[in-house]
């Protein structure tokens, strides 16, 4: 039987990336001036959306015991699709981001449930292929939006005080948590992760479910190359580039198993914004002059920083694993 | 009445070998069928083709009057067939109530409704006696709860037919008892029930009829009542009574006066080994008979240091207790050849050499460094020894046949130098040839004063190669056969009825 102590534990392991969180605002708040000023919070929102958005899709392929390195290069197609779709209006060019991404979901899909390629593999491959199309399409170099049709809305504008990318991504982390917790999709795909063989022998659709989070992890991805195009007025073939390696590293960080079949929507938004709320106090440190750290730098401290984060994670959980 | 189920003339090849030709079943509504079979005899074939996971060759399957095909187990468990699997199939880290409701799932308002499931989860454990927090991952439960969770799921979906591929294998006595009440309910409700299961004893207990299988055909059908306990266990194995010994062939008689290089008194472990005793001398080679999960792996592993021991005595090499771990006991002069060569044993890209060498590696280094010189001999003496055929000693294993690979396994141990060497299934998937030339290795080694222990479900082996053997029968030695007494017949009629019979087996 379970004493209260592992109980305790366990609780704090599933919170242990929250906690960091609120640790990381207190420290900012308590140590800079504006950073809990409504610019800092709104262009942290901004900026980090559509990682947000990347981040989910990749929380999900993640769950099934898949990865998927093509979300970057997906994002890239998307904005330039989208940049491409502009003139015509803020529908096409949202809907066309939308299926650029949705088109590399379903290659994925098909190549890792139908041909049996591990998605590793499968992933790298349209990865390449992705970029590849994004750099045709934009004749190798950034594609404008168009100015006129209020498509740059979707990246710059507000609504009722609040970064419509933000908006987005909060729309589309509750449809996420609710798709996961209360339906039998979501709880397909944790079942698929945690044990393929068995869900199939339950006679759930374990296929079906492994197809699904690769279009969901696709159709997010292009819908973060939209929202990439219209924050920064133009299609950007180059971007993305290590994209998914900070969306993995969210999704662990929020304490999603990567073997698969434990993970949470809410933890990974957590783990997001944990991120990105380094770089941001990095920066403060920046503007402080008390350091004067390059990009170069940053990143090493990021790294450290996810790498220590895991390894709590990994010390508490390894503490609930043992019987009970 | 008509059958519910009825399966006529199945047809199976795996890679060109049949693994059912012909095969039959047929289970009338509300009755408890019982399928039982040697290992590789092709229950666990039809039933997993019966629920879609396997496509047939060939043959018929009606279902309530029905010609049916189903293409995967969730459509098989729509049409109202639900299946325990062997191998507990669960999700570990999901909570017991995702693991039973998942499927069939309660909504309101499209969303999962997961109070309702909850309840619904306790509900049907509840039936078992078992009160447990359903929020939590299932793998946080002890095996026996697990088994409950997974037959709790099976008959929450309200089947007409449910497939218990040998479901009590981790339960105790109370929880078998608990489970067969609960399969008595079904049966009253009009649910039949195939119940796979190589302990006789349930089977008289639980089952209406009974289908036999052998060498992936059907070879007898009838009612339990009919058919006696020495029928089902010959029927299965598939021996006659009359068979003729060959004594003259048998190696490595008792030595007057040999110590014993082991000795296990009452050895108690987990739900399988509950008494067992057996003893090895110097030089002998010992048979441990029994049908499946009657606790001959189980113990072996233990005196193998591999499972921890739950009571009773070992002394090895004049040592008392069992070895704390593998490590040790390889230090006592204790070698083991498990039964799963892919699993446990080989590693299929590495060469013979490698793979011959692997435990003895340690010995062979020094300072870090691989004596190469020391290797080779060792690698080529027991080559040329065991007649090992291989294109050099640097061809990968998984190049080899089964018997050669198994050849390779048994140098592996042998260049240890053990004292005592466990053989389980020492001829599983090895063809008739290289069977023969096996055992009469293990003959010639325990001539020369090697012990050996040998698990083995070919009882014409056990009988041709062993000069004593212990029967086990549902985690308990019920037999020990010495010399003469030594017979087919003999260590059959102690694998059915126990030791009070065994004396009229062989009279």
């Amino acid at each position: 039987m379970p004493s209260p102590a592992p109980q305790t534990v366990r609780r704090l392991s599933r919170h242990g990336v929250v906690i960091a969180l609120l640790a990381l605002i207190l420290f900012g708040y308590l140590r800079y001036d504006n950073f809990l000023g409504t610019f800092n919070v709104l262009s942290v929102l901004r900026y980090n959306a559509m990682f947000a958005l990347v981040s989910l899709g990749m929380a999900y392929v993640i769950m099934t015991g898949g990865i998927d390195l093509s979300v970057g290069s997906t994002a890239a197609l998307g904005s330039v699709v989208a940049a491409l779709l502009s003139p015509y209006g803020l529908v096409p060019g949202l809907l066309g981001g939308l299926a650029a991404g949705l088109a590399v979901g379903a290659v994925n899909a098909l190549v890792i449930t139908r041909l049996n390629i591990l998605p590793f593999v499968a992933t790298l491959a349209t990865m390449l292929a992705a970029s590849g199309c994004a750099l045709l399409l934009a004749g190798n170099q950034s594609v404008s939006v168009s100015y006129e049709t209020g498509f740059i809305e979707l990246g710059q504008g507000d609504l009722l005080g609040f970064p419509v990318p933000a908006w987005i991504a909060l729309a589309a982390f509750l449809a996420g948590a609710i798709a996961l917790n209360l339906t039998a999709w979501g709880r397909t795909v944790l079942a698929v992760g945690g044990n393929e063989e068995a869900t199939r022998l339950m006679g759930l659709p374990a296929d079906r479910a492994k197809a699904s989070v690769y279009l969901v992890s696709g159709a997010l991805a292009g819908l973060a190359g939209v929202i990439l195009a219209a924050q920064f007025g133009a299609g950007q073939p180059i971007e993305g580039v290590g994209w998914e390696l900070f969306a993995i590293a969210a999704v662990v960080v929020g304490g999603t198993l990567l073997t698969g079949g434990v993970g949470s929507v809410g933890s990974t938004l957590a783990g997001v914004l944990l991120l990105g709320l380094i770089f941001n106090i990095l920066n403060f440190e920046n503007g402080l002059g008390q350091i004067s750290l390059s990009a170069y730098w940053q990143s090493v401290v990021r790294g450290a920083f996810l790498l220590l984060v895991v390894v709590i994670q990994a010390r508490l959980a390894g503490r609930t694993e043992e019987p009970a | 009445m008509s059958p519910l189920l009825s399966m006529r003339g199945i047809d199976k090849r795996f890679a060109g070998t049949p693994a059912l030709t012909g095969a039959s079943l047929e289970v009338a509504p509300g009755e408890v069928h019982a399928l039982i079979g040697q290992n590789g005899a092709g229950k666990s074939t039809l039933i997993k083709i019966l629920t879609g996971y396997h496509a047939k060759d060939a043959g018929e399957v009606l279902f309530n009057g029905r010609p049916i095909a189903f293409a995967s187990p969730g459509e098989a468990q729509r049409a109202g067939i639900s299946t325990i699997y062997q191998e507990i199939n669960l999700v570990p880290y999901r909570s017991v109530t995702e693991n039973i409701c998942l499927g069939r799932e309660t909504r309101r308002f499209g969303l999962l409704d997961w109070r309702a499931m909850h309840e619904e989860a306790r509900a049907l454990l509840a039936r078992f006696g078992i009160a447990i927090d359903v929020r939590r991952p299932v793998m946080t439960y002890p095996t026996a709860v697990q088994q409950m969770v997974a037959i709790g799921r099976a008959i929450g979906f309200k089947a007409r037919l449910v497939v218990m591929d040998e479901p009590t294998s981790s339960l105790d006595e109370r929880e078998v008892a608990v489970l067969f009440d609960v399969i008595r309910g079904l049966k009253e409700t009009g649910v039949s029930v195939i119940f796979v299961s190589h302990k006789l004893d349930e089977l008289y207990a639980v089952c209406d009829r009974v289908t036999i299988m052998r060498d992936g055909r059907t070879v007898r059908v009838g009612a339990m009542g009919e058919v006696s306990r020495l029928d089902l266990v010959t029927t299965m194995l598939g021996r006659e009574l009359e068979r003729t010994l060959h004594d003259d062939a048998r190696g490595g008689p008792a030595r007057a006066g040999a110590g014993a290089v082991i000795e296990v008194r009452g050895l108690s472990a987990g739900p399988r080994v509950r008494d067992v005793s057996f003893d090895v001398r110097e030089g002998e080679i010992v048979g441990l008979a029994g049908l499946l999960g009657a606790g001959r792996t189980e113990s072996a592993r233990v005196v193998f240091g591999a499972d921890p021991m739950g009571g009773g005595t070992v002394r090895l090499s004049g040592r008392d207790g069992a070895p704390a771990s593998p490590a040790d006991a390889i230090r006592a002069g204790l070698g083991f050849v498990s039964e799963d060569r892919k699993l446990e044993g080989i590693v299929p890209g590495l060469s013979v050499r490698e793979n011959l060498t692997l435990a003895l590696m340690p010995q062979l280094t020094r300072a870090g460094v691989v004596d190469e010189g020391r290797t080779r001999a060792i690698v080529d003496r027991f080559i040329e020894r065991l007649r090992i055929k291989c294109a050099s000693p640097e061809q990968p294993i998984r190049e080899l046949s089964g018997g050669n690979q198994q050849k390779v396994l048994l140098a592996r141990w042998l260049c240890m130098n053990p004292r005592l060497l466990i053989l389980d299934e020492p001829t599983r998937g090895i063809d008739v040839g290289a069977k023969a030339e096996i055992l009469n290795l293990v003959r010639g080694l325990s001539r020369e004063g090697l012990s050996v222990l040998m698990i083995s479900s070919e009882l014409e082996e056990v009988v041709e190669a062993a000069a004593r053997v212990f029967v086990l029968r549902d985690g308990r030695t019920v037999a020990e056969l010495d010399g003469d007494a030594v017979t087919e017949p003999a260590i059959m009629a102690a694998m059915a009825h126990g030791p009070e019979s065994a004396e009229a087996g062989h009279g």
